[in-house]
């Protein structure tokens, strides 16, 4: 299981802009990169990333090889209810990772 | 070890040796001693004040985890020692390298941890810049940011602090450049396009840009020693050591930082 | 997207650089030699015309954010923000992120909804050299904004060897 960190706000007021910001541990290995031995290095990055908020997605994104190791991604949100955000990243080789942090809206 | 095609390196050091002043390896002055921090953009220093995006915080949290967690020989884990991180460790990380008594010979912070373990854990020593190691470390050292650097007064220490010191300000390798004709006399000039820093050792292990990952105070010396075209010592060698005991020494009272973020 | 007048205001800001470095120009001017000489996998505009099809795309309305000189390539922050009230009808459907020197011309494509309050998006990208980012908003009326940024990629001294 690689590494994430998600921070968003334990709690807010209905109308509230919320930054929510996530980071993960991940190689993003180009693809373009020699290795020791001389050979290209097999790319192994992160491909897609989905932010779901009570099963209805509410941002995605594609990531390429120009993206940083340790793949960083804050957006916002703005609380209405109490629920739950689900965060997805997959990509090269299977890499499939889910977690979850919950709001309270009052 | 050959140069990497494109590197900046040789062309730099000959422009500093060429157009520079002989040494003086005159140590900077407490009141003037300043972080590597202060040299970045703002861009770094955002990413390194926030624990929400530094990425340095990946392995501290995976540190975290392994305070816990216990060794497979059922031996108590570190917390089950030392209790809470956030008290017993605070501090711990700004006296290092310290006098191990048991070796008779001074340890730095991730000796100390693999000492713990073979002695108190019955578990084998996490290789030099394994990541179990640089984040154990880095947990640890986390719990002292904001501590002034405080090396310890213990006379032990005395003779691998002064070879340390000898080990700054003595030219090696072939372009017979010296710790201290970057980081004594010519820090806040450029090499390259990069600001010379001081060369304190505020915030290891720490998160480089250039390594995409966590690695410690001893493989950013073998990056200068390299960079000096010099033979670097192997992970764990006594001069590192004594490098890090005299650059605490020279560091002091500047504040922790891990994890630091640095280009 | 390599327009001369692009060169030109890159070979400006690289003259301002170098005349601030003293006696130590070299460094600046080389650069990662293995990453810049890899070949294309694709055009910048060919990557542009596969997210906005053959849709104009006008200047204005996007704020893109990163260090004119960037201290290390392997991670430069980068933020995007534009211009919507983000409702139902009227709001930011796409953002695409775009580089013209790097092996591979997509940088980052972010996907967002009415509910997101802002557009305003914050990652970490690599860039292979000095080069023009330049990030392209698609809006829910079907209409296509952008904004562009230099960046002089410098490399660390006392690199791992």
């Amino acid at each position: 299981m690689a590494r994430t960190l998600i921070n968003l706000p334990k709690t807010a007021k209905p109308g509230d802009v919320i930054a929510i910001k996530t980071l993960i541990s991940h190689p993003m290995e180009t693809g373009f990169r020699p290795g020791a031995d001389g050979r290209i290095l097999p790319r192994n990055i992160v491909t897609e990333f989905v932010c779901r908020f009570e099963d209805a997605e509410i941002f995605r994104a594609e990531l390429f090889p120009a993206s940083a190791a340790n793949p960083y991604l804050t957006f916002t949100w703005v609380a209405t209810r109490s629920g739950r955000f689900s965060f997805t990243w997959r990509g090269d080789a299977g890499f499939e990772q889910t977690e979850s942090a919950a709001i309270t809206v009052a | 070890m050959p140069p990497r095609p494109g590197s900046p390196l040789p062309a730099a050091l000959l422009a500093l040796l060429i157009t520079w002043a002989p040494a003086r390896a005159e140590p900077v002055a407490p009141a003037e001693r300043r972080s590597g921090f202060e040299e970045m953009g703002p861009g770094i220093q955002a990413m390194q004040r926030d624990d929400d995006v530094n990425p340095g915080m990946l392995a501290v949290a995976d540190g975290a985890e392994l305070w816990t967690a216990a060794p497979p020989s059922g031996r108590p884990s570190c917390a089950g020692c030392h209790g809470e991180a956030a008290s017993a460790m605070r501090g711990v990380a700004a006296r290092y390298p310290a006098w191990d008594a048991r070796t008779a010979r001074p340890v730095d912070l991730q000796d100390r941890v693999n000492a713990c373990r073979r002695v108190h854990q019955g578990a084998e020593p996490l290789a030099y810049e394994s990541p179990d190691l640089l984040a154990l470390t880095a947990f640890v050292a986390t719990q002292s940011r904001g501590v002034p650097i405080a090396p310890p007064d213990d006379a032990r220490l005395d003779a691998a602090r002064a070879q340390g010191r000898a080990l700054f300000a003595g030219r090696q390798g072939q372009l017979g450049l010296s710790c201290a004709i970057c980081h004594d006399d010519h820090w806040g000039r450029r090499l390259g396009s990069a600001v010379i820093p001081q060369g304190h050792p505020t915030g290891y292990p720490l998160y480089r840009l250039e390594w995409q990952g966590l690695g410690s105070l001893q493989r950013r010396l073998r990056n200068c020693l390299t960079g000096m075209r010099a033979e670097p010592f192997g992970f764990g060698a006594p001069e590192y050591v004594a490098l890090e005991l005299y650059l605490a020494t020279r560091a002091a009272p500047l504040p922790l930082e891990t994890p630091a973020v640095r280009p | 997207m390599s327009t001369p007048r692009t060169a030109r205001i890159r070979g400006i800001d690289r003259r301002r650089v170098l005349a601030g470095t003293a006696g130590t120009v070299l460094a600046v001017a080389l650069r990662p030699a293995a990453a810049a000489s890899l070949p294309r996998t694709e055009t910048t505009d060919s990557a542009i015309r596969r997210f906005a099809g053959d849709s104009p795309i006008r200047p204005g309305r996007v704020r893109l954010d990163l260090p004119p000189l960037v201290e290390n390539g392997n991670t430069v922050p980068l933020a995007v923000s534009v211009e919507s009230p983000m409702t139902p009808e009227d709001h930011v459907r796409r953002i695409g992120v775009f580089n013209e020197k790097n092996p591979q011309p997509n940088v980052v494509t972010v996907h967002l909804r009415p509910g997101a309050g802002r557009a305003q998006v914050a990652t970490r990208i690599r860039l292979a050299d000095t080069q023009r980012i330049t990030a392209i908003a698609e809006m829910s009326d079907g209409t296509y904004w952008s904004a562009s940024a230099d960046a002089i990629v410098t490399l660390a001294a006392c690199l791992e060897g």
